[in-house]
């Protein structure tokens, strides 16, 4: 269906083709799903299919790329509209009309098809896509999963018989990935469309791939096989696979399921060394609780973790307001029965939130559950409505910006909203100036975060993961005790995951508290204390990250569920328990 | 090329002809499946159009967006014949009540705040000018005066404070609260019908240049909203987001976002099939050339002829020749683009009423405005009391005819 002939792309002004010797066949009907750590040419392979590189990118495309016997030479994409669907990263960028049955017509409309044909259509893929509550609905009024689910109808209803899909679940929470997954695979299992797509979070979407095409390194050419096998070799896994090499298990597991079945023997061989495995598991819930035994106040008695009706849980709250313990240290960031109304719509109610130094919280909860919203509140963008926000005893939205920075610092979803400058070097010094530290704070911090940046790269030509990287660094240039962060792990690979947990660690050490909201269970298990989960702006559930993950099937880690009963979050702590 | 347009073909599309042949006959849908939909699905139903469930979903446009346009262009022109402070009123309470009843939930719904606001900043904005500069009426009621300002001898004409007459107040008023009236008719047309439903009803031929044209439009909403999340940036950085600095130093990577959303749109919208030509024969191509071409120059010599004094006898024939060979190419080059339309909006007899009420009233006031021009602009000098003259506010009370007439919207989940 798709045929790649040696290909390679070099785009203009580049001195290394992007992608080279790119050789393979995507039969029809198949799942195929592209990984490779970032910037290895992920999208332009993706890009290369829909005939958009090279004839809207510019560039030059050398052997040959045929879709449907169709070659992308001398096929624009307007030409390929029939036969290939293509979803981007942003699903936004991809609406022309404003509501949900507009945008689903229009694909057809360009088309030609005849009016019945569209209207019938329409009504199918509302319904497969279960979007039909939502028809009238303007695109600017949905979740994120939502939009997602629209751009994919939107690219279904001229039936192509291929779909490309970059990303498509990055943004999205974990119900409403396997949503979109789902979809996928009925398209896939009932419909014979071949899709090929590109993802970052492999626990998601390894299980439903029918073969990898794995992009190892920048410019190198690409392995093509069975998700087991190239998976034993792939720079990124996810964390079953990592389990499954730990284990030494082959072939490798890719579901759950089938790392269950051969785990009986890993769960004895951590339950038998009892002293050492359950001690360093204990230990690192010792060190998870100890901030919080520290900060007595923060409020879940064992009891609460599990979802608390709101009367009840303000009840308590007003005799723990009432009663102040004498003893508590100090909190880095109160939240009282918060409530913010935004444009008629209710983003949080009574939400109460305390974080002690030293302390990692999570924020989980679905698209639009107010977790940016709570963000935004104690870092003083959104102005509470009711209810107290303190943040180092200040109250945020009221502090001028320049002593708010030294309180509390937020990176955004988008880090390159924070960067104004034409290369590292002009950020840094800027950096030093808004925060009033010393020339070079934000050089150092940033030479320790990216080694190997040179001084003169300009901010947009770093990858996703440097300039993460980067906005922390001019954050940190003013020592927040107390760091937020905004989805960090989107857009990342596991390698700049991993470096990126290591240096919340560090900072969470050095007694900085950090508070991140997040779709990513697994960053949540390797790097929380406590998870807060949100539920249309109310917290639910408030409690140590083994508790509430593990009781919940949709936010717990691979490795939770498949050692359960045990209660290992992670691999590392496997790895540890082994010894 | 030569399968994309086999599709134009519509009985090519027979249900079973791809491999999506199978769609309706599905396992249960995910999620929120509607039996209704499915049922509804496999037999294209008469005249295109879904037998609406029952209590689940109403027919989604209730009316025609034109004849929201049509009406509120009335009411605008009525607006224009008059400078009646009581008609005005009339005028502007009627428009805000269909608005009122019959707006939808949608984000575009908001605008009509918008223009509100921009008719009352006129409105003030007009008065203060007459408070400052003066104004030519002469008036005998002084409320108050202002020192005024000497200017030089080159600036004769121009007076900078001095007396604040009621009259020169009340005329200006007047003439403010038209322009207001004028304004808040075309923010109904824009909060009852968004420009883009409009888009659909345009000639084939003209489509792609209209979506180029609303997709600009939202470039405007799209970049306020950046400059917010940037300014709101500033502040991360501990610099004061307000002023006139802030604001300079986030232009440019503003403008550097827009120009990259944009340019992603471009490639969606490439991969979707627009801009999409049929092949039509070389014979039609160039008799639509032919045809707009010499439309065009014939509507511009006709309205050379129609403007000059000895041109009055051939100017108007060549006009009307020009205009319809230019509408002839038109739909002639809708030929070439092979774009269908899903679910038209239908012109029925609501269409007709709320298209029709808006046109009386503009019809009945220009009439009353030639009939008795005293009542529906009143003087100011001597200073009286605006009386309401009683068939003409009868006529604007036809103007709340869709509000009775027209089916609500069905209130959509916020």
């Amino acid at each position: 269906m798709i045929r790649f002939e040696e290909v390679s792309v070099t785009y203009e002004g580049a001195a290394e083709p992007t992608v080279q010797g790119v050789d393979f066949e995507v039969p029809e009907g198949e799942l195929v799903l592209l990984v490779g750590p970032s910037g290895v040419g992920k999208s332009t392979v993706l890009g290369a299919v829909s005939g958009l590189v090279p004839h809207f990118t510019g560039g030059t495309l050398r052997g040959r790329v045929t879709v449907a016997g169709r070659d992308t030479r001398t096929h624009k994409p307007r030409e390929l509209a029939d036969v290939v669907g293509t979803v981007g990263q942003d699903p936004l960028a991809h609406f022309v009309t404003d509501t949900v049955e507009d945008e689903l017509a229009y694909g057809m409309e360009s088309l030609g098809l005849a009016p019945e044909v569209m209207r019938r259509r329409v009504e199918e893929t509302l319904d497969l896509l279960g979007l039909a509550d939502l028809r009238d609905r303007p695109i600017a009024t949905l979740s994120g999963g939502q939009r997602q689910r629209v751009a994919i109808g939107s690219v279904l209803t001229p039936h192509p018989r291929v779909l490309v899909l970059d990303e498509p679940t990055s943004a999205l929470d974990p119900a409403a990935a396997e949503e979109v997954l789902a979809v996928l695979q009925r398209l896939v299992h009932d419909l014979g469309t071949t899709v090929l797509l590109a993802e970052h979070r492999l626990e998601r979407v390894i299980q439903y791939a029918d073969r990898v095409v794995l992009l190892p390194a920048p410019g190198a050419a690409p392995l093509f096989g069975d998700p087991a096998e190239v998976m034993a070799v792939s720079p990124v896994y996810p964390p079953v696979v990592d389990l499954g090499r730990l284990a030494g298990w082959t072939p490798l597991p890719l579901t759950v399921r089938d790392a269950r079945r051969r785990a009986a023997d890993l769960r004895k061989r951590l339950t038998h060394p009892a002293a050492g495995g359950r001690a360093a598991g204990a230990a690192r819930v010792g060190a998870a609780a100890a901030p919080r035994e520290r900060g007595q106040a923060t409020p879940p008695p064992p009891g609460t973790s599990v979802p608390v009706p709101s009367p009840r849980r303000r009840l308590f709250r007003r005799t723990a307001a009432a009663t102040p313990d004498p003893t508590a240290p100090p909190q880095i960031a109160e939240v009282r029965a918060l409530a913010v109304c935004r444009a008629r719509i209710t983003a949080l109610r009574h939400v109460d939130l305390t974080v002690a130094p030293g302390e990692t919280v999570a924020l989980m909860g679905r698209n639009g559950a107010g977790k940016s919203t709570l963000l935004g509140s104690l870092v003083g963008l959104v102005e509470p409505t009711a209810g107290i926000v303190r943040v180092g005893g200040a109250v945020p939205h009221r502090t001028p910006p320049r002593d708010l920075v030294r309180r509390v610092g937020l990176v955004p979803q988008e880090p390159r909203d924070l960067l104004y400058a034409d290369t590292v070097a002009a950020e840094c010094t800027a950096a030093d100036r808004d925060a009033g530290a010393e020339p070079g704070t934000c050089r150092a911090l940033v030479s320790e975060l990216l080694p190997g940046i040179t001084d003169d790269t300009h901010p947009r030509d770093l990858s996703e993961g440097q300039r993460l990287a980067l906005a922390l660094a001019v954050v940190l240039a003013a020592r927040p005790p107390l760091l937020l962060l905004d989805e960090p792990t989107r857009g990342l690979d596991y390698a700049a995951k991993a470096r990126l947990v290591t240096v919340l660690r560090a900072l969470a050490t050095e007694g900085h508290a950090i508070v991140l909201a997040t779709h990513d269970v697994e960053l949540a298990a390797e790097i929380a204390h406590r998870v807060v989960l949100l539920a249309e702006g109310e917290v639910i559930a408030d409690g140590p990250t083994a508790e509430i993950v593990v009781s919940s099937p949709s936010f717990a880690p691979q490795v939770t569920k498949i050692l359960a009963p045990q209660q290992w979050l992670t691999v590392t702590e496997v790895r540890e328990a082994l010894g | 090329m030569s399968s994309g347009g086999s599709r134009r073909d519509p009985a090519g599309e027979c249900p079973a002809a791809g491999p999506w042949g199978r769609v309706a006959q599905f396992p249960a849908p995910l999620g929120s499946c509607s039996s209704v939909g499915r049922k509804a699905a496999p037999a294209p139903r008469k005249r295109g159009r879904a037998t609406p469930a029952p209590g689940r979903h109403q027919h989604r446009a209730p009316l025609h967006p034109g004849a929201w346009w049509l009406w509120s262009l009335g009411l605008g022109t009525a607006a224009t014949r008059t400078t009646n402070p009581l008609l005005l009123a009339l005028l502007i309470a009627a428009a805000g009540y269909v608005v009122a009843t019959h707006r939808s939930a949608a984000p575009w719904a908001r605008s009509y705040a918008a223009f509100v606001k921009l008719a009352a900043a006129v409105l003030l904005i007009r008065l203060a000018f007459t408070v400052v500069l003066g104004s030519p009426i002469p008036g005998t009621h002084t409320l108050l005066t202002l020192p005024e300002v000497p200017l030089p001898h080159w600036a004769q004409g121009i007076r900078l404070g001095g007396e604040v007459t009621a009259e020169a107040l009340l005329f200006s008023g007047y003439n403010g609260l038209k322009l207001a009236a004028l304004l808040i008719c075309v923010g109904a047309a824009g909060a009852l019908a968004s420009p883009a439903r409009l888009l659909k009803s345009l000639p084939g031929a003209l489509y792609e240049a209209g979506v180029a044209v609303v997709v600009a439009l939202t470039f405007a909403p799209h970049l306020i909203a950046d400059v917010q999340r940037l300014r709101a940036a500033r502040r991360l950085r501990g610099r004061p987001d307000r002023g006139v600095r802030g604001l300079l130093q986030v232009g440019l990577p503003v403008l550097e976002g827009a120009l990259e959303r944009s340019v992603a749109l471009a490639a969606a919208m490439d991969a979707r099939g627009y801009g999409r030509t049929a092949d039509v024969p070389a014979r039609v191509r160039r008799t639509t050339t032919a045809l707009t071409l010499g439309g065009l120059l014939g509507v511009c010599a006709g309205t050379y002829g129609l403007l000059t004094a000895e041109g009055g006898t051939y100017g108007l024939p060549v006009m009307c020749a020009g205009v319809a060979a230019a509408l002839a190419g038109l739909r002639l080059g809708g030929r070439r683009t092979p774009r269908t339309r899903y679910r038209p909006e239908p012109w029925g007899a609501h269409a007709w009423l709320v298209a029709g009420s808006g046109a009386a009233v503009a019809a009945l006031l220009a009439l009353a405005s030639v009939r008795d021009p005293g009542a529906l602009n009143p003087g100011v000098v001597p200073l009286t009391a605006p009386a309401l003259p009683l068939w003409p506010a009868a006529a604007v009370l036809l103007a709340l005819l869709p509000a009775f007439v027209v089916p609500k919207a069905p209130k959509e989940p916020s």
